[in-house]
């Protein structure tokens, strides 16, 4: 692999381009479901290919080919270079790329147990054991459950003399209990919705997360929302669970910090950003309580956005996003770090597979916990009046990142520091910055986890690729609740 | 490319490999080449080839699938033998049907469809690309905008091949124009794609999008509410996409549909009449379905009334049996099934949307409104609640105030949350129906459309 990426290089480098990078990337999926008792899907996909990345005559062009024979790669070469030359035609300034040190390395995912060890027996059997308990239970009406796992082998090198070998693994896992009865569907998902929860781990993940533990409460908890109230409407304080507001952040924080978002970049697809330029350092973000980083490094967390080098060959660093509620940094790269002023990208160009172009994406944008220990429990016991709401339902916010809709699963009424009544249907809205300067407490560490959002969209052409969120249960004050319903 | 002869070849070798009963093998290559540009300036420029295998075999009522993008005989080895082993640890389904053969798929019907391969699409250049955007790149400085946007071209070829002698190929060329024009603080857009380029006028779109962002310049706040709106084909198109993964034999037998119960009732306004037709003129894509069963014309809804729901061939045999099978209307494979296996079933992704008796242009629509908002294209629409329908999204680049039958300036953005089963009962004017693309779904034949009543729960800040 190695070889193809050094000929793609000297193919690239003897047609006068100033800078060329080749990434070879191998990569193996599995994928299994079940439904209502039996298997929903069973496939496994392997995919082998170069991208080849150049500047020439001051703009980029890339070229990708599954064909990694010599003359496949020379051509693939050649015409990422024609492509240069015609993005050449219609430039403003010639691309600037940050200085970044060569690097010379090899790095694997921390990992137990390879997840493409364990036997599909193993993964169906656990799989269709959470779904006969949550079919167990009376009022279900559809019992899903998934598994995936990843392992992503590349090769990048440079013309500047960067040579990156990295074995990236991630797996994922959930399930979801429906039921239909009357005039409505109610849902409840575990541990997380929308495919469950995900890390770059090996398969030691799966045996942590008591899937089989939980399976019925939660199908329990889906047949007892239609017995709930619905959701009020008005002006409440409300307590997000962790991967709910693992989301928030996603959505809220870690869009608008793009900077290839801000420099108008994404504004024909996934938008712009409030966060101009001038914003930076200035901007009053949210409370004192709200420190948010961007930390890719493996000392942050098995997040789905953790690595040893972007897929530009930059470092993986942590960049202070949010420091006691001032804006204080950007998602960068090497092409962009200028405009901010910065010596050096903040290593956050990412690609979906080795056909795509890599961007600016977000690695683990995270909240840190507060720093009193403070459990969910106690937040609540110390919470007069409110609304927990738990587990992600919809999602929609603004192009600018602005107004914001969420909806959950489930909701608590809270009163006088205990659950008092089950709620169905809560949602809540807002603006974005009123919202995070609204945050009055943060539960401590013993809470903290990374959640996984693996189906983050942008691009055109479109790239989905997961992103890490570190997240404890918070407090919002004077939030609006139940618009999406009213 | 892959071509015909050459997957013939590999499924042969596949064959060989294999022990399974039966044996499946869908290919898909493309060449994609892509130009973006932003701040006036091409940033982005990229091309691709790929193909792939993608295996299922069959033993005996369990079924599995894997896929490679490598067809040496050492790759294509390894993804039989991964097919074959995640195949036979199941337990049988008696639901799980023999692969169709030629024959049953020509009986389910199978109409001469016009080509959708254009020599003219597949040969644009990056050149040919970059002469375009610098034309639409001009069309913002004479405005003085700032554009964003792509222009893309492809060629693809999808085939279905199985050991009981089914044999299917599709080949198709697309291209596509994207166009954001932005000012201080507004910006239009418009889209379009087809598989022949000489349907596109990119800059007629770039024209029109800079009209929308200069008309919606300095943009008035609003108060939040039920307004009419004139949802502009793409607008439409995004929202009620919404809703069709819930016209599928499985979303009923799962009980996740919003038709559960419905199907047979009047659900929407008369003059609402949807179908799904592969074979239409404007539509795009393959003939055949992850079977290789020929996509039927299925009427959807007539009169408001939701008729039938499409069906891939197991449905068939489940619906058949099941408590809603006389509630349902008829009960037949419309050839709308994805790859096995699946969960989902299947889904009608050719929507066409029937002309109104009295069809009026957006512009005419305008002239008869007093109050109302024009709205360009939505955003970030997500389901809120599943069973009345409920989506939640935001308007976007071009949002308009209509007063006394004229478009008066231009507006904040809105959020809405809105039943489609209500909003399809308060369509009071369509315009003809026009291919359309957006971002939230899948292309169309979808008319603009006026509807009263259209439900802003708040604004955003611009």
């Amino acid at each position: 692999m190695r070889a193809a990426a050094h000929q793609a290089l000297d193919a690239a480098t003897t047609r006068g381009v100033t800078y060329a990078d080749a990434r070879v990337a191998a990569i193996r999926n599995r994928s299994l479901s079940t439904k209502n008792g039996r298997v929903g899907h069973a496939s496994e996909s392997e995919s082998l290919g170069i991208g080849i990345r150049v500047i020439a005559h001051g703009a980029w062009g890339f070229a990708a080919s599954a064909d990694l024979s010599r003359v496949a790669v020379e051509s693939t070469a050649a015409r990422a270079v024609e492509i240069a030359k015609a993005s050449a035609r219609v430039k403003r300034e010639d691309v600037r790329l940050a200085p970044e040190p060569a690097a010379m390395a090899e790095w694997t995912t921390p990992h137990k147990i390879d997840p493409f060890t364990t036997s599909v027996e193993q993964n169906l059997d656990l799989l269709l054991k959470v779904d006969g308990e949550m079919r167990a239970v009376s009022g279900v009406t559809l019992a899903e459950t998934g598994m995936n796992f990843q392992r992503e082998e590349s090769w990048f090198l440079s013309s500047e003399g960067a040579d990156i070998h990295q074995t990236k693994y991630s797996t994922g896992a959930g399930y979801t209990a429906f039921a239909f009865a009357g005039s409505e569907i109610q849902k409840r998902s575990y541990p997380n919705s929308f495919g469950g929860q995900w890390q770059n781990r090996g398969y030691e993940l799966i045996e942590e997360m008591k899937l089989l533990e939980n399976a019925r409460r939660v199908a329990e908890e889906a047949v007892a929302l239609h017995s709930a109230e619905q959701c009020p409407e008005g002006t409440r304080t409300i307590i997000l669970d962790g991967s709910q507001l693992g989301l928030q952040i996603h959505e809220s924080i870690g869009h608008p910090i793009e900077l290839d978002r801000v420099l108008g970049m994404e504004a024909n697809f996934a938008g712009t950003s409030f966060l101009t330029l001038e914003k930076l350092g200035n901007l009053r973000y949210g409370s004192e309580l709200v420190n948010v980083v961007a930390d890719a490094r493996q000392e942050h967390g098995p997040g789905l956005g953790t690595f040893a080098y972007d897929d530009e060959g930059v470092a993986a660093q942590s960049t202070p996003i949010i420091t006691n509620g001032r804006f204080t940094g950007y998602l960068s790269s090497r092409e962009t770090a200028h405009t901010i002023g910065a010596a050096r990208s903040g290593g956050t160009l990412r690609a979906e597979c080795w056909n795509r172009l890599p961007m600016i994406r977000m690695t683990n944008v995270s909240i840190l916990p507060g720093e009193k220990p403070m459990s969910l429990e106690q937040l609540i016991a110390a919470t007069d009046d409110g609304i927990y709401m738990e587990t992600n339902k919809s999602w929609s916010i603004d192009d600018k990142r602005y107004n914001f809709q969420f909806g959950c699963e489930i909701g608590w009424e809270i009163k006088r520091g205990k659950r008092v009544r089950m709620l169905k249907n809560p949602s809540y809205s807002g603006i974005t910055t009123e919202f995070w300067n609204s945050m009055d407490a943060i539960c401590s560490r013993d809470e903290w986890a990374i959640w996984g959002t693996p189906n983050c969209g942008k691009g055109q052409p479109q790239q989905v690729v997961g992103t890490g969120h570190g997240a404890s249960p918070a407090r919002f004050r004077n939030i609006r609740v139940g618009s999406a319903y009213s | 490319m892959l071509t015909q002869e050459q997957a013939a070849d590999i499924f042969d070798r596949i064959r060989r490999l294999s022990s399974a009963d039966e044996v499946e093998a869908i290919f898909n290559g493309s060449r994609f080449a892509l130009t973006r540009f932003a701040n006036n300036t091409i940033h982005q420029n990229v091309e691709e080839e790929n193909s792939i295998v993608s295996i299922r075999t069959n033993f005996g009522g369990r079924t599995a699938r894997a896929t490679a993008n490598q067809f040496d005989e050492e790759s294509l080895r390894r993804a039989v033998a991964a097919s074959e082993n995640l195949a036979k640890v199941q337990a049988p389904d008696p639901g799980l049907l023999s692969m169709p053969t030629s024959e049953e798929a020509k009986a389910a019907g199978e109409g001469a469809r016009a080509t959708r391969f254009f020599d003219e699409t597949a040969a644009i250049t990056p050149a040919d690309r970059a002469e375009v955007v610098g034309r639409i790149v001009s069309i913002a400085g004479k405005h003085r905008l700032t554009t964003a946007g792509i222009y893309s071209n492809s060629e693809s070829r999808e085939g279905i091949l199985n050991s009981r002698g089914l044999a299917k190929w599709h080949r198709q060329t697309l291209a596509e124009v994207s166009i954001t024009m932005l000012a201080g603080d507004s910006s239009g857009w418009q889209k379009l794609n087809s598989p022949d380029v000489r349907n596109l006028d990119p800059l007629r779109l770039a024209e029109t999008a800079a009209q929308k962002a200069v008309e919606s310049a300095h943009p008035r706040e609003l108060a939040p509410g039920k307004y009419t709106v004139i949802l502009e084909p793409a607008a439409a198109l995004d929202i009620v996409g919404f809703m069709f993964w819930d016209y599928s034999g499985v979303a009923i037998l799962d009980q996740r549909s919003f038709l559960n119960d419905r199907i047979g009732t009047q659900l929407f306004g008369e003059n609402i009449n949807i179908c799904d037709d592969a074979g239409h003129p404007l539509q795009a894509g393959s003939p055949f379905d992850g079977e290789g069963m020929y996509r039927q014309r299925v009427p959807l809804v007539e009169n408001g009334v939701v008729k039938q729901v499409v069906y891939a061939r197991a449905t068939v045999q489940k619906m058949r049996s099941s408590e809603y099978a006389g509630k349902v209307g008829p009960i037949a494979p419309t050839g709308h099934g994805f790859p096995l296996p699946n969960e989902m079933g299947e889904m009608p992704m050719n929507i066409v949307f029937s002309a109104s008796q009295n069809p009026q242009s957006v512009e005419q629509m305008i002239r008869s409104t007093d109050r109302g908002i024009l709205v360009t294209r939505l955003w970030y629409i997500r389901e809120v609640d599943p069973y009345e329908k409920t989506v939640t999204g935001m308007t976007r680049d071009g949002t308009f105030l209509v007063e006394n039958g004229k478009v008066q300036c231009g507006i904040r953005n809105f959020r809405f949350n809105e039943s489609l089963i209500s909003m399809l009962s308060n369509v009071e004017a369509m315009s003809v129906p026009v291919r359309s693309c957006g971002e939230e779904s899948f292309d169309m034949v979808v008319p603009a459309m006026k509807v009263r009543e259209f439900n802003f729960t708040e604004a955003t800040k611009f």
